[in-house]
């Protein structure tokens, strides 16, 4: 394809510049993405009701299923394709140039599909009920594996679709100076996950082939250490990309602009740089590899990852503050933050995923993630909990704020039911929220993740749980049920939009999909340096501090996450001695 | 818009840092320093560690290893399913393993005595986990882990399992009993 084939538009509202070929994989790979949320929701409220000590709702083979099925269908399958769609949004839109390969950008999402359906194909026949970790020497159907490594292969081709489009970018000079910074976060975020991908090849295709009885054994140690480098760098993916999503958002809504480049960019380069052995926090009590290797890795290297996350929750909120202030909202600690835009569902999910990636999911995985505290958390259902709250919270919501932007700019079509969008993030938020912080009690008591009966109908000994365990348990599941309603709505609010919503223009059709006709073949302008400011950071801000409530928000941060470090550690020294 | 616009100023990363940001990072940073730190102070200064001992080992010689045990110290058996209790002599090495779908046998230790507690699977993997204090530890098969125990307190403690390791995983408890 030459350069002059390529077609593009101009959303009127955004100002973004659409190639056509990179629009349409936009879209469907988003649409794939939210049927599988779907999917995965459907079956999370099955998981859900099981683990509800009342109700209790799956027979034990099929509760497994569910759990398996639910696993992969929202942490890999929903989550990767929305990253396809975020990669050529952030290359090709954002940068405003065509995108390369657009044919390889269908072989990327026909094997990502292919794998998808082939995986679940054999959870649902029922021999593959292994969870999506599939710890060896459990054994899954070639298929189960076989799926997977489509769908990885899938994505490392969507990834170099995103490397070849910066390439032609540059090339063909379609932009000025350094690239914006959230193309700077989503690169950070390609490579992770070729890193990442590498490492899922090394350890499922050998899975592959011992399935298929060709290779007799797979060491079930060095299986962990290598599928977590899969596993924990998949959500180092998803982290980079739903912290790229917030600055997005801060500069779509605010016109921020990042309180430094330079720091910023730092921050997602440590990402990078002390990615590689991560893994190293799911191994934290297994035998076989020493407390050195696991000291040093468990933090991924001296905790400058962690470090990292902590910028960024300063440097987003801190943006909005300045933009807000020098806007004229130059009052007091927190004005900027009151008049901020809270009916707006794109604002809303951002700024809750980022306080519930932050205060919930960040701080619990910090703290068990070291050495001698994981001994009392690991296994439990304290684990689900956090991931819910990074995962779900942090990046599933950050992506449901971009799709709120999206719906409109890109698919050409008007929030349908704009009242219930409004109420929605918080709904989802606030059951996420609480359903997170209850798991997270119920597994200091000691409930076990990934287990059918908290009862242990049948055993040899008896076992019950302190009665404040059932009561977590239940309030886990009142507050998921919540946390359903929301997701399903916007399930509803979305797949609405594309089918009801009211069209931006004339040209729109099915489904949000154009016409050659919404399209010319005239190059979009050359994308310039950010202006200026027009105020001066000297005439804003607090004491000499640009952001004074962000960084008293961020004090008060720091202050929950040390006292709840010193919480655990002093729980820790009760227990029983181990040496 | 400039978090999705090219840098303003040409020489982005020479522009000065703002006080707000440039405290913020560095007192994360000393705290992530601190938290590094914590973990082998801990190790020196603290009681619960996990020790590195490992061996790999097969599961015919490792259930020989228990077998062994129980002959030697059984006290009594227990439940419908006849699990043996053993009472093992006060810091002597002690066997436990994991299979589809039981821990197998049951102990009664002595408090503040110590034991080298050796852990290891006959098939799939398996969660080893103390309730109601919450000690949980990984279990493989093809490795036997080695972790020294001193029990602080008296009463009946169960095993659960929680790795999920099919559909009988909610039946695998047993009992370490703790005795004065
Ligand atoms: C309303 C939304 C959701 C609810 C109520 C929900 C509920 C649950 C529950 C009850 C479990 C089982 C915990 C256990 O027994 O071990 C679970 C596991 C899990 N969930 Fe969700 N979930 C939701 C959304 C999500 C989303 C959006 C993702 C990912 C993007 C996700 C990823 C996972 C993963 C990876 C597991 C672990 C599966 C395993 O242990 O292999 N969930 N979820
Ligand atoms: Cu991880
Ligand atoms: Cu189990």
């Amino acid at each position: 394809m030459s350069s002059t084939k390529s077609l593009f538009r101009t959303d009127p509202g955004s100002g973004l510049f659409f190639n056509k070929s990179a629009e349409t994989l936009m879209k469907v790979n988003a649409i794939t993405a939210v049927v599988f949320l779907l999917i995965g929701g459907i079956l999370a409220s099955l998981v859900t009701a099981t683990r509800m000590p009342t109700l209790h709702t799956l027979p034990t083979a099929e509760f497994y299923q569910a759990l398996t099925a639910h696993g992969i269908d929202m942490l890999i399958v929903f989550i990767i394709f929305f990253e396809m769609a975020v990669l050529y949004f952030a290359s090709s839109t954002l940068l405003r140039a065509r995108i390369a390969a657009p044919r390889w950008g269908w072989v990327q999402y026909i094997l990502m599909m292919v794998g998808a359906l082939m995986t679940n194909y054999a959870i649902l026949k029922g021999n593959s009920s292994v969870m999506m970790t599939s710890y060896v020497p459990m054994p899954a159907e070639p298929l189960f594996y076989l799926g997977l490594i489509l769908f990885a292969v899938g994505a490392l081709i969507g990834c170099f679709i995103f490397f070849g489009t910066l390439v032609i970018a540059k090339e063909e000079k379609t932009y000025e100076g350094s690239v914006p910074l959230i193309v700077f976060g989503a690169t950070v975020a390609a490579i992770i996950a070729v890193f990442t991908i590498a490492s899922g090849a090394i350890i499922l295709i050998p899975t592959f082939f011992w399935s298929i009885g060709v290779i007799s054994n797979i060491d079930p140690l060095m299986y962990r250490v290598i599928w977590w480098a899969l596993g924990h760098s998949s959500q180092q993916i998803n982290v980079a990309a739903h912290i790229t999503i917030w600055y997005m958002v801060a500069g779509l809504l605010f016109g921020a602009k990042p309180m430094s480049e330079k720091v910023s960019r730092m921050a997602f380069l440590l990402y990078i740089l002390f990615l590689q052995l991560a893994s190293a926090h799911h191994i934290l009590v297994d035998p076989g590899v020493s407390s050195t290797w696991k000291i040093f890795n468990t933090s991924y290297a001296m905790y400058l990852a962690v470090l990292a996350s902590m910028i960024h929750g300063l440097t987003v909120p801190g943006s909005i503050e300045v933009a807000q202030r020098m806007k004229g909202l130059n009052n007091g600690l927190f004005t900027w933050l009151q008049k901020a835009p809270w009916g707006n569902p794109v604002f809303s999910s951002m700024f809750i995923s980022l306080v519930g990636f932050g205060f919930l999911g960040g701080i619990s995985g910090v703290v068990m993630g070291v050495e001698q505290i994981n001994l009392i958390i690991h296994n439990t259902i304290y684990v689900p909990g956090h991931f819910h709250a990074t995962v779900v919270l942090g990046t599933t919501m950050a992506f449901m704020s971009a799709t709120y932007f999206l719906l409109p700019t890109l698919f050409g079509r008007e929030i349908f039911m704009a009242p219930l969008a409004k109420l929605q993030p918080y709904l989802f938020g606030l059951g996420m929220a609480g359903f997170a912080v209850f798991m997270m009690g119920a597994g200091t008591m000691g409930v076990a993740r990934r287990h059918w009966d908290m009862a242990f109908t049948g055993a040899p000994y008896a076992f019950e749980y302190p009665a404040i365990a059932y009561t977590l348990m239940g309030l886990t599941g009142i507050f998921a049920a919540m946390a359903i309603v929301g997701g399903a709505l916007f399930c509803i609010i979305a797949v609405g939009t594309l089918l009801f919503g009211k069209k931006v223009d004339s040209k729109v059709g099915f489904m949000g999909f154009r016409g050659a006709d919404s399209y010319t073949t005239e190059r979009p302008p050359l994308l310039e340096r950010a202006p200026a400011d027009t105020v001066s950071h000297k005439n804003i801000g607090i004491g000499g501090f640009v952001a004074p409530g962000t960084f008293i928000l961020a004090l008060a941060f720091l202050a929950t996450f040390v006292l709840y470090y010193f919480v655990n550690w002093k729980y820790l020294s009760s227990v029983w001695g181990l040496s | 818009m400039s978090t999705i616009l090219p840098p303003t100023d040409v020489i982005w990363w020479k522009v000065p840092v703002d006080k707000s940001e440039g405290i913020w990072v560095s007192l994360a940073l000393l705290w992530c320093l601190f938290m590094f730190a914590m973990m082998p102070i801990w190790h020196v200064y603290g009681n619960q560690n996990l020790s590195n001992e490992a061996y790999r080992t097969h599961p015919e010689v490792f259930q020989a290893k228990v077998d062994a045990m129980v002959a030697a110290h059984e006290v009594r058996r227990e439940t419908q399913w006849n699990v043996p209790v053993v009472k093992p002599p006060v810091g002597s090495d002690v066997y436990m393993l994991g299979k589809k779908w039981q821990w197998y046998p049951a102990l009664e230790l002595k408090k503040d005595e110590s034991y080298r507690l050796h852990l290891s699977s006959m098939d799939w993997q398996h969660g080893f986990s103390v309730q109601p204090i919450n000690i949980n530890a990984q279990i493989l098969p093809g490795y036997e882990s080695v972790m020294t125990i001193t029990p602080n307190q008296t009463g009946e403690f169960t095993i659960i399992c929680n790795e999920y390791c099919g559909a009988g995983h909610h039946f695998m408890t047993s009992k370490i009993y703790v005795t004065e």
